[in-house]
C-alpha cells in the first residue's frame, strides 16, 4: 500500500517540488497550504507521515505541530519539518512543538526521501 | 511537471513575494506596526530565499538570507522599524528584485550595490544605526568583523551551514565494536518517533547484537501505554564511526538517555552529555506531567488524550512518593525549555488575528483562455446584431414575441460582455507599486527627497491596459522627479517641504479610467518651453499662445525642457513618446501647471481595449465608427453658421466662437472635393490638445457598442484609422483615429500613400 504524506507549505515553489518528488518515490501526497488548512485536511487526509514548513501565513509550523500532537488519533503520526532554519533555537521550538524531525531547506530529493524513511515503518 | 516547470512557478511567485515585501515595507513606513505586517515581510523574503535555494541560485540566497536575518530582528522587536532602516530595507527590496530577475532572464546586477546594502543590513541587525550611504561604503571592507557573540536573549548566533548533512559524512574508519546504551523517553513516542525504527537504522550501519532490558516494565494494572520503559544495550560493529550512530538518533537525542562509548573503553560514558542529568529513577512511566513540553500544552487545553492512562494515573497517586522523584527529574527539562516559553502562545495569538484577515478564493487562469473567451464572446455580439438586423429586415409585421426574445439576448450578451470583461479587469496596484521603486531611484540620483503618494490602487482596468501602462508612466514618473520638483534647497528657499511629493492617483470616471500625476514642484517654466519652441521652430516667434498650448508643447516630438540631456528622463525620448503610446491605448493625455505650485498631468483611458462605445456614421457612401468617448455633441450646420477662412478652411460658428470644420471624407481622401456642410452632420469632438474641431459626416446612422478588430493584426496599419469592427450586416467598418484626424486638419496631413478607398 502507497504510504500517504500530508505537506503543508505555503510556497507554491516548495509544494511542486513536494508534489513531484513524492509522486517519483511513490507516495501519495496532500498538500495543503498553511497550518490551519493542514489541520482541516488531517481527517480527509489521513496520513502516515506529514512534512511541513514552519514560516506560514494563518497558523505557523509550529501551531500545526501542537495542533496535530492534541489530535487523539493523528497525535503520534511522525511530522518532518521542512525549513531554511538550521539553527538550534528553530530546531528546538519544532521538537518541543512535538515536531518527530526536520529536513534542512534547499529542498533536496534524496534528503527528503530519506528522512521520510528514517521515521515511517 | 518538470524542474522547468517548477522553477517557471517559482519565479511567478517571487513577482508576488516581492510585490507582497515592498506594500508591506511602505505600510510600515507609513506607520502599521500591525506584528502580522511584519511577519508577511519576513515571510516573503523566506519563501524567495527557500525556493532559490532548491535550485542554488546562490547570490538570491545569500542576499535573501542576510534581508531575512535583519527582518527577524524586526519581527522579534530587536530593531525599531524607522524611516531611516525602511530606507534601506526598500532599497534592499529593490536589489532583491534585481537579483530575482537576474536569476530568471540572465543577466548581470550591480555587485557593488548589492554588496553595500548587505553590509548595511547586517549593520542594521548588529544594533548599528544607519548611515548615510557614502559613509556605508567606506566602512564596508571593516563592518563585517564586529558581530556581538551573545545578544540580549542570549542567543548565540549559530554557524548556518547548508552543508550540515553532508558534514556528518562519516570518514572512513577501521571497523570498531561500540558499545550502545539507547533509553527512550516517553516523549521520544509522543512526538512520533520509534525505538524500533531508530534500531533499524542503526542495524545497518553494521553488525549488531542487542540486548533488550525489561526491568523496569511494570505490572500490568500499573502500566501507563503510553509511556517508555524499556532500555536496549546495543554492541554495533561498524566501520562509519560514532558520528554515523549519533546521526542515526539525530531526532531523538533529546527524547532519549544516549550511551555510545567504544567498547572496553571503560572511561567514555562517564561524561557523556546528556540532554538531562540520569536521574536513578526516572519514572516518566508514572508521572502524568513530566514532559515539558506537554505539560505546555496542558496550560492552553485541557483537552489532551488524558483518558487512555487512568489505571496508570491511580497507580501514581498510591505510588505518591515515586511520583515526588518523577517530577523533580521532570523540572530539569522544564527549566532548559523555558527560553522557548512564550512561543506557543505566540503562536495561537498569530492564528487568531491571522484567521481573521481569510483571503478570497481566487483561481489562476492562463491569459490565453481568457483571451480566447473574449473574442468569442466578441463574436457573438456580432454575430446577436447580426440577428437582429436581420430580423428587423424581415419581419414585416413585428411578431413581438420574436422581438421580445431577441431584446432580452441583446442583454444577455451585453451582461456576458461585462462578465467577461470583468475577469480580465486588474487593480492597477502593482504598476503604481513598480512606481515607488522609479521615484526611489530617480530621488537617490538627482539627490532630491520625494515621497510618493499613491490613492485609488484597486481601481480595475483591463489587464491590456495596464501591461501598456507601465511604459508611458515610468516615464512620467521620472520626469515629474528629474524636472517638476525642485531640489531641496530651492525649495526651502520658496518656502516649501524640502520633501517634494508625487502624487499617483487611479480613478474611473464615465467609463474610463483616469490617472493623474501631481507634483508639488516648481510647474512648467513657461518661457523656457516657449523659447525652445522657437528654437526649434515648433512655432513662430511672435504666435500667441494660451499657457495651456504653451504646457502642451512639451508633448511635442523631439522636446525637451532640461539644458542638457540627463542620465535620468534623458534617453533620447520625450513626453511626445508618452503621447503616443497613450494615445494607442485609446487614451489622451492632458497637462495643467501653474508656477510654482507644480504639474498636473491627466490621463484618460478606456477600461478596456476590446469593446468600444461608437456613433456610426456614414461618410462618402463608407460606414465609420467615431468612438463616442471623444464627441461632445453633434449638431446640423446652418449655412449661416460656416464661414470660409483662407484659402479652403471653414469655420463654423457655435454659440459665439468659431471651431475649425474638417470634412472627414476630404481629410480620408473618400472624396475629392469638400461636401456642403449644409447636407452634412457636425461632431463636435475634443482631441487631447484641449482643442476642439467639427468633424463633418454625411449623416448619422446610430450608436453602438462595437467589438474591436486590430487592423494592425490582420491588415495593416491605417493613418486616421484606429482599427476596425463588423456590423450586424456582416461588413466591416473603419474606427475613426480622432486625434489623428484633427492633426491632419491642421496642415500636418496625413501620409499621401494612403489610400483609403482601398481599405474600405
Amino acid at each position: 500500500m502507497k504510504k500517504r504524506v500530508l505537506t503543508v507549505d505555503d510556497s507554491r515553489t516548495i509544494r511542486n517540488m513536494l508534489l513531484v518528488t513524492l509522486n517519483n518515490a511513490g507516495f501519495e501526497t496532500i498538500q495543503a497550504e498553511d497550518g490551519v488548512e493542514g489541520l482541516e485536511v488531517l481527517e480527509s487526509a489521513n496520513p502516515d507521515v506529514i512534512v511541513t514548513d514552519i514560516n506560514m501565513p494563518r497558523l505557523d509550523g509550529f501551531g500545526f505541530i501542537e495542533g496535530v500532537r492534541k489530535n487523539d488519533r493523528y497525535r503520534a503520526v511522525p511530522i518532518l519539518v521542512l525549513t531554511t532554519e538550521s539553527d538550534a533555537e528553530k530546531k528546538n521550538r519544532a521538537r518541543q512543538a512535538g515536531a518527530t524531525g526536520w529536513i534542512v531547506k534547499p529542498f533536496d530529493p534524496t534528503k527528503l526521501i530519506d528522512a521520510i524513511e528514517r521515521v515511517t515503518a | 511537471m518538470d524542474m522547468n516547470e517548477i522553477k517557471e512557478i517559482f519565479f511567478q511567485e517571487c513577482e508576488e513575494q516581492l510585490a507582497e515585501l515592498e506594500s508591506g515595507l511602505l505600510k510600515l513606513n507609513d506607520g502599521d506596526r500591525d506584528p502580522e505586517t511584519v511577519n508577511a515581510v519576513f515571510r516573503a523574503v523566506h519563501s524567495i530565499k527557500g525556493g532559490a535555494g532548491a535550485f542554488g541560485l546562490d547570490d538570491l540566497v545569500s542576499f535573501a538570507h542576510v534581508f531575512e536575518t535583519t527582518l527577524d530582528c524586526v519581527r522579534s522587536n530587536r530593531l525599531e522599524p524607522t524611516q531611516d532602516v525602511l530606507k534601506v530595507m526598500l532599497r534592499s527590496a529593490d536589489v532583491l528584485a534585481d537579483l530575482t530577475n537576474a536569476a530568471r532572464d540572465g543577466g548581470s546586477v550591480d555587485g557593488a550595490r548589492s554588496r553595500q546594502l548587505i553590509t548595511e543590513l547586517e549593520a542594521l541587525a548588529n544594533g548599528e544605526l544607519p548611515q548615510p550611504a557614502a559613509e556605508a561604503v567606506k566602512a564596508a571592507p571593516v563592518a563585517e568583523a564586529p558581530r556581538p557573540a551573545v545578544n540580549e536573549e542570549g542567543f548565540q548566533p549559530v554557524a548556518f551551514s547548508f552543508d550540515e548533512f553532508e558534514a556528518s559524512e562519516p570518514p572512513t574508519i577501521e571497523p570498531s565494536t561500540f558499545e550502545i546504551v539507547f533509553k527512550p523517553k516517553s516523549e521520544l513516542y509522543s512526538k512520533g518517533n520509534d525505538a524500533t525504527l531508530l534500531l533499524r537504522d542503526l542495524s545497518r550501519l553494521g553488525e549488531m547484537s542487542i540486548h533488550c532490558d525489561m526491568d523496569e516494565l511494570p505490572a500490568l494494572d500499573r502500566m501507563n501505554p503510553e509511556a517508555a520503559y524499556f532500555s536496549w544495550k546495543i554492541s554495533l560493529k561498524t566501520d562509519k564511526g560514532e558520528d554515523a550512530i549519533r546521526a542515526v538518533f539525530e531526532f531523538a537525542e533529546w527524547d532519549c538517555e544516549l550511551d555510545v562509548a567504544l567498547a572496553g573503553d571503560a572511561s567514555a560514558g562517564a561524561g557523556e552529555e546528556l540532554p538531562m542529568q540520569p536521574v536513578p529513577f526516572d519514572l516518566s512511566l508514572l508521572d502524568e506531567e513530566a514532559p515539558a513540553a506537554v505539560a505546555e500544552d496542558e496550560d492552553q487545553s485541557a483537552e489532551q488524550p488524558r483518558d487512555l492512562n487512568d489505571a496508570a494515573v491511580s497507580a501514581a497517586a498510591t505510588a505518591s512518593n515515586i511520583l515526588q522523584m518523577a517530577q523533580t527529574a521532570a523540572r530539569a527539562p522544564a527549566e532548559t525549555a523555558k527560553t522557548a516559553g512564550p512561543a506557543p502562545v505566540t503562536a495561537a495569538q498569530a492564528a487568531g488575528q491571522q484567521g481573521a484577515s481569510a483571503a478570497t478564493p481566487t483561481i489562476r487562469v492562463d491569459l490565453d483562455r481568457v483571451d480566447r473567451l473574449i473574442n468569442l464572446v466578441g463574436e457573438l455580439v456580432i454575430n446577436q446584431a447580426m440577428l437582429s438586423q436581420s430580423v428587423i429586415e424581415n419581419d414585416t409585421n413585428g411578431t413581438s414575441s420574436i422581438n421580445m426574445g431577441l431584446e432580452e439576448l441583446q442583454q444577455l450578451t451585453r451582461e456576458i460582455q461585462d462578465s467577461v470583461m470583468a475577469i480580465r479587469a486588474q487593480p492597477v496596484k502593482p504598476v503604481f507599486q513598480r512606481m515607488s521603486r522609479i521615484v526611489r531611484e530617480i530621488a537617490d540620483m538627482t539627490g532630491k527627497s520625494v515621497r510618493l503618494v499613491t490613492e485609488g490602487e484597486n481601481t480595475e482596468v483591463d489587464k491590456t491596459v495596464i501591461d501598456k501602462l507601465a511604459e508611458p508612466l515610468t516615464h512620467m514618473i521620472r520626469n515629474a522627479v528629474d524636472h517638476g520638483l525642485e531640489t531641496p534647497e530651492k525649495r526651502v528657499a520658496a518656502g516649501k517641504n524640502p520633501e517634494g511629493t508625487v502624487r499617483l492617483t487611479a480613478k474611473h470616471r464615465s467609463g474610463r479610467i483616469v490617472i493623474e500625476l501631481a507634483d508639488d514642484g516648481a510647474g512648467i517654466n513657461r518661457e523656457k518651453v516657449r523659447q525652445k519652441a522657437i528654437d526649434n521652430d515648433l512655432i513662430a516667434a511672435d504666435a500667441n499662445l494660451s499657457d495651456e498650448e504653451t504646457d502642451n508643447l512639451i508633448f511635442h516630438a523631439g522636446f525637451s525642457t532640461a539644458d542638457k540631456i540627463s542620465d535620468i528622463s534623458g534617453r533620447g525620448v520625450g513626453m511626445d513618446v508618452v503621447k503616443r503610446s497613450i494615445q494607442a491605448l485609446g487614451g489622451r493625455i492632458n497637462i495643467s501647471s501653474r508656477p510654482g505650485q507644480g504639474s498636473i498631468f491627466t490621463m484618460s483611458l478606456p477600461l478596456t481595449l476590446a469593446v468600444l462605445d461608437g456613433m456610426v456614421v456614414t461618410v462618402a457612401n463608407q460606414t465609420l465608427v467615431v468612438p463616442l468617448t471623444a464627441i461632445v455633441e453633434t449638431l446640423q450646420p446652418e449655412a449661416s453658421a460656416i464661414h470660409s477662412f483662407g484659402a479652403s478652411q471653414r469655420l463654423i460658428s457655435i454659440r459665439n466662437s468659431f471651431c475649425p470644420l474638417v470634412d472627414v471624407g476630404r481629410i480620408l481622401n473618400f472624396r475629392a472635393t469638400q461636401a456642403n456642410p449644409v447636407e452634412g452632420v457636425a461632431l463636435l469632438v475634443e482631441s487631447e490638445g484641449g482643442g476642439q474641431r467639427a468633424l463633418m459626416v454625411d449623416a448619422i446612422q446610430g450608436q453602438r457598442q462595437v467589438v474591436i478588430k486590430s487592423l494592425e493584426a490582420n491588415y495593416t496599419h491605417v493613418p486616421g484609422i484606429a482599427a476596425a469592427t463588423i456590423l450586424g450586416d456582416g461588413r466591416v467598418a473603419l474606427i475613426l483615429d480622432v486625434d489623428a484626424i484633427v492633426a491632419a486638419s491642421r496642415g500636418q496631413s496625413l501620409k499621401p500613400e494612403m489610400t483609403l478607398a482601398a481599405a474600405g
